[in-house]
């Protein structure tokens, strides 16, 4: 193989992986692609991938389970326009790549004379995520005695505390992606997870607390007591406010979110309509409204790939471009969509680092990576004392949006009423629901203490799911529709 | 695919042996293979073509501990036999990692001893051809795109058919196999007028090619429903009749079913978990889950343990018969298994429905609308705002608001919420129409009174 890449870190690793284990050199890369190239098509590339997951479950007081599972195989895309051809084989092979290459290319019918491909290093811009140990090399008793550890906490944390589940997942994936270009870059990418949820009891009430948190980084960096204790805490905070927690208002009201993980308004909301697919077929709410106002005056809302060890974080997205730090919203003004090759190409700009997908089963996406709005000056204790009458909602489970129309949901796992500038009482089964292009127009003050979330977000797009992160100030936004029960 | 089922049964007998020889007492193994197309036209130009082989062996280990047994699931998609053996290694020794449990295990016996046909492929579908199915996506584009003026845009109009063959042996000396089909057509325009613009969809699926509706109508279908979105306006918050029609009513039962799984009884994680033998719903609900529908989508001769699937009525006439059980949520429970085991290969068992749904009642959809005074017809849900342990639901929805039996105008921006429970016990119509779009089926219901948030 080539010289190592001048960046050296993940990518020198994941090129030498697949070199010994399954003899891929640069030659034979050539020749797989050469193959998509008989055909008239612009562009092809072929996608490794090798990826060990494992998970180590408790519950009813037992480790009861171990998983490991092995994903492998090569993707190979052939694109022509808007047009892509996609083909897919779970076997590591140049032979298998030439194979899929053949029917990918199907899209295209007259061939065309090519120069042979010539493989290039392509330099991967980031090592963020350096890791000694794979979270998957971590041993399994290690794994077990830490769940044992946690079970016996959130039990010793309250008697109303009755069911304790928790998890840990570990993955280790190593990809490897060669484009007709010549551009060829991998990456090995750590993720972990640690997953706590406990069942609180009072009588024949019955409620759920849920708190994760993870990243790529080494197992190690959640073995710190003071950082998983920390998570069964929330957990059970949660799952004992909810047993006290009243039944929802229903209607329009001024809204607090609170920092981090509610961030999720932002993924929603106007995440999904920046993604540069929908936006070249003009598809999205957000469609021709580049340069125009789409928020408040101090509102910026950027992606970003590139801050080390977090969830949504890439050296190179899957199809090879750099991750970059993206601008989507500036001070109210929307300035960048979120692009992969396909769509900016289509578009006429440059591809900015978000094409992913979830394996090689799968084609790639304009997606998000970690997306967050910038702090601004207000104390965000000023900022629940300026609303009279609402709603503070501090954490969130899932959401989603209708691209289209802009109407984006969202559901509070922990919110409370806001009585005159005061938090008040807790409240259950809030959901959010508003129009992407217009709720940002309706941020009134932006706190000073942005933060990003736990870890745990994955996305969910055409059937892919990938991992990603968030983040938020703490904010208001006025006069936003509240789904709950009582009037 | 690529494999005969006798090798493949031969890649199940050698991971059982595999698994044996490393020290399991008990394994299960999984194969499937299978192969996949998927294609999408947008506008005129096809978008996107997919063809793809794939396959999965899941082996699950049992080991013997001091008070029950260990366990562990690998999988892969390795299958040289000196990676099913390296698998099968790896696999006794994540079990022995982990607790014994006195409840895991294989079943008893009670293993399918016969497989019946259950039409679940159509041998003459192997033979159509890729353009066949982009004929089909073409057709349902361009009925949705001449269906009206205002249709102007779209996601594509997305056609698929997956082939795949199961084989499922465990060390107790089952080993049974099947092959299945789905194809689908699945078509989402776009509608546009002024400012509004609105996306909606319809879509076909089945077993065979014969079963899908026609392409034209899929097309036409999905206009006309983004069509009525134009316009659409919140409403104020008000308490009100809610219909599901029977693209969004399945969601429901979906919901019922996801809380009468053994493994969230057990977990004491359901709403519904006290209420066996209770009558939990209007006297006119039925909820049935059967395996064994011919044709159906979620139609397998034997479940993921190796039993045989059957007809579980869950809730008849309003009363709660039974949870959907697989071996180990009823041995949790003192129960027998109701064959209702979901598997992948790489996930140990646990419950899932097959065919599941709501037996249809008198009316019309259009008869329903005709004589709601003043409600909500629902036709899109977004969000995951349902929690089955207290069944408090509150989601995103969309829809149409009916005013003296007329439809009034499209409903957009608000929420729907209540709890599920009493929803149950408020549905006061259940509709005529019960049609197979995927593994759960509903006509349309409706709920005497949710709360409706809006602006």
């Amino acid at each position: 193989m080539s010289a190592p890449d001048a960046n050296g870190g993940s990518a020198d690793r994941a090129l030498a992986f697949f070199q010994d284990r399954f003899s891929l050199d640069d030659a034979s890369l050539a020749t797989a692609l050469d193959t998509a190239l008989e055909r008239q098509v612009d562009y092809a590339d072929l996608y490794f991938e090798y990826t060990t997951t494992d998970s180590v479950s408790l519950e009813e007081g037992i480790v009861k389970s171990g998983d490991r599972h092995l994903e492998q195989g090569v993707g190979v895309r052939a694109v022509r326009g808007e047009r892509q051809g996609y083909a897919h084989s779970d076997d590591i092979s140049v032979e298998s790549a030439r194979l899929a290459a053949g029917t990918a290319r199907a899209i295209a019918d007259e061939t065309k004379d090519h120069a042979p491909v010539a493989i290039k290093t392509a330099n991967t811009a980031h090592d963020l995520y350096p890791v000694g140990t794979a979270p998957t090399d971590v041993p399994v008793a290690i794994k077990v005695d830490w769940l044992n550890e946690i079970d016996a906490y959130a039990r010793a944390r309250d008697p109303k505390v009755s069911q304790v589940m928790a998890s840990i997942v570990c993955q280790h994936k190593h990809m490897l992606v060669a484009g007709s270009d010549g551009t060829r870059v991998a990456d090995v990418l750590p993720l972990v997870r640690v997953n706590v949820q406990v069942l609180a009891a009072d009588g024949t009430r019955r409620e759920v607390g849920y708190q994760g948190a993870g990243g790529r980084f080494e197992l190690e960096e959640m073995r710190d007591p003071a950082k998983w204790k920390g998570l069964v805490d929330e957990a059970v905070r949660i799952a004992l406010l909810n047993l006290e927690a009243e039944a929802c208002p229903a209607g329009a009201m001024d809204v607090v979110l609170g920092p981090g993980w509610p961030g999720i308004l932002l993924h929603e909301a106007i995440g999904h309509g920046l993604e540069g697919d929908f936006n070249r077929k003009k598809t999205s709410a957000f469609s021709d409204k580049m340069g125009q106002r789409v928020a408040a005056e101090g509102v910026t809302v950027v992606d970003d790939g590139t801050i080390a060890g977090r969830r949504g974080s890439i050296n190179v997205d899957d199809e090879g471009t750099p991750s970059k730090r993206n601008v989507l919203i500036d001070n109210g003004i929307l300035v960048g969509y979120m692009h992969d090759r396909l769509n900016a190409e289509l578009m006429g700009v440059e591809p900015t680092g978000n094409g992913r997908r979830e394996s090689y089963a799968h084609v790639p996406l304009p997606r998000m990576t970690n997306t967050f709005m910038l702090a601004g000056e207000d104390d965000p204790e000023e900022i629940l004392k300026s609303v009279e009458n609402g709603l503070y909602a501090v954490s969130f489970g899932g959401g989603q949006v209708d691209i289209t129309s802009g109407k984006f949901v969202f559901s509070a796992s922990e919110a409370y009423r806001i009585e005159n500038g005061q938090i008040g009482r807790p409240v259950k089964g809030a959901t959010l629901i508003g129009n992407g292009p217009d709720v940002l127009k309706r941020v009134t003050r932006i706190g000073h203490d942005l933060a990003l979330d736990e870890g745990v977000g994955t996305c969910g797009k055409d059937g892919q799911g990938v991992p990603v992160g968030v983040g938020l100030p703490t904010i208001r936004v006025n006069d936003l529709t509240v789904g709950g029960t009582e009037g | 695919m690529s494999a005969t089922q006798a090798e493949m049964e031969a890649v199940v007998q050698r991971a059982l042996d595999a698994a044996a020889r490393a020290g399991a007492s008990q394994a299960d193994v999984l194969l499937v293979e299978g192969d996949d197309r998927e294609v999408r036209v947008r506008g005129s130009e096809i978008e996107f073509v997919k063809q793809a082989q794939e396959r999965g062996l899941g082996i699950r280990a049992l080991v013997d501990g001091k008070e029950g047994r260990q366990t562990s699931i690998v999988s892969t998609s390795d299958l040289a036999p000196v990676a099913i053996d390296r698998m099968a290694a790896e696999a006794v020794a994540l079990a022995k990692a982990t607790a014994a449990d006195p409840t895991a295990g294989l079943p008893d016996g009670g293993f399918a001893e016969e497989i019946p046909d259950l039409a679940l492929f159509d041998a003459q579908d192997r033979n159509v051809a890729l353009d066949a199915r982009i004929e089909d996506a073409k057709r349902a584009e361009a009925a949705a795109r001449d269906f009206d003026p205002r249709i102007d845009n779209s996601e594509g109009s997305q056609a698929s058919s997956g082939y795949a063959r199961v084989v499922y042996g465990n060390s107790l000396g089952f080993v049974g196999s099947y092959e299945s089909a789905s194809h689908g057509l699945f078509s989402e325009p776009l509608a546009r007028e002024g400012d509004s613009m609105q996306r909606d969809y319809w879509m076909t699926s089945g077993r065979r090619l014969s079963d899908l509706e026609d392409a034209a109508s899929v097309g036409r279908k999905a206009a006309e429903r983004a069509i009525r979105r134009l316009g659409g306006k919140s409403i104020k918050t008000c308490e009100a009749p809610v219909i599901f029609d029977g693209l969004t009513a399945p969601s429901l039962i979906g919901q019922i079913a996801s809380c009468v799984s053994g493994y969230s009884i057990y977990r004491e994680s359901s709403f519904l978990g006290d209420k066996l033998g209770e009558k939990i719903a209007a006297s006119e609900v039925t909820i049935i889950d059967d395996g064994r529908l011919p044709g159906g989508l979620g139609s397998k001769p034997f479940d993921g343990e190796g039993q045989p699937t059957r007809r579980n009525t869950i809730v008849e006439n309003g009363e709660l018969k039974t949870w959907l059980l697989d071996t180990y949520s009823g041995r949790k429970l003192g129960m027998d298994s109701t064959g209702s085991a979901a598997r992948g290969t790489g996930s140990a068992p646990r419950v899932g429905t097959t065919n599941l749904w709501l037996e249809p009642g008198e009316k019309t959809l259009d008869e329903m609308i005709a004589e709601l005074d003043r409600g909500l017809i629902v036709t899109e849900l977004i969000g995951m705002g349902f929690n089955p342990t207290t069944g408090d639901y509150s989601r995103g929805a969309a829809g149409l608001w009916v005013e003296n039996g007329e439809i009034i105008h499209p409903v957009e921006e608000i929420t729907i919420a209540g709890n599920l429970g009493d929803m149950l016990q408020s549905i006061d119509r259940i509709g005529s129409e019960l049609a197979w779009r995927g593994r759960t089926a509903s006509p349309p219901i409706r709920i005497a009174s949710m709360t409706i948030a809006g602006a």
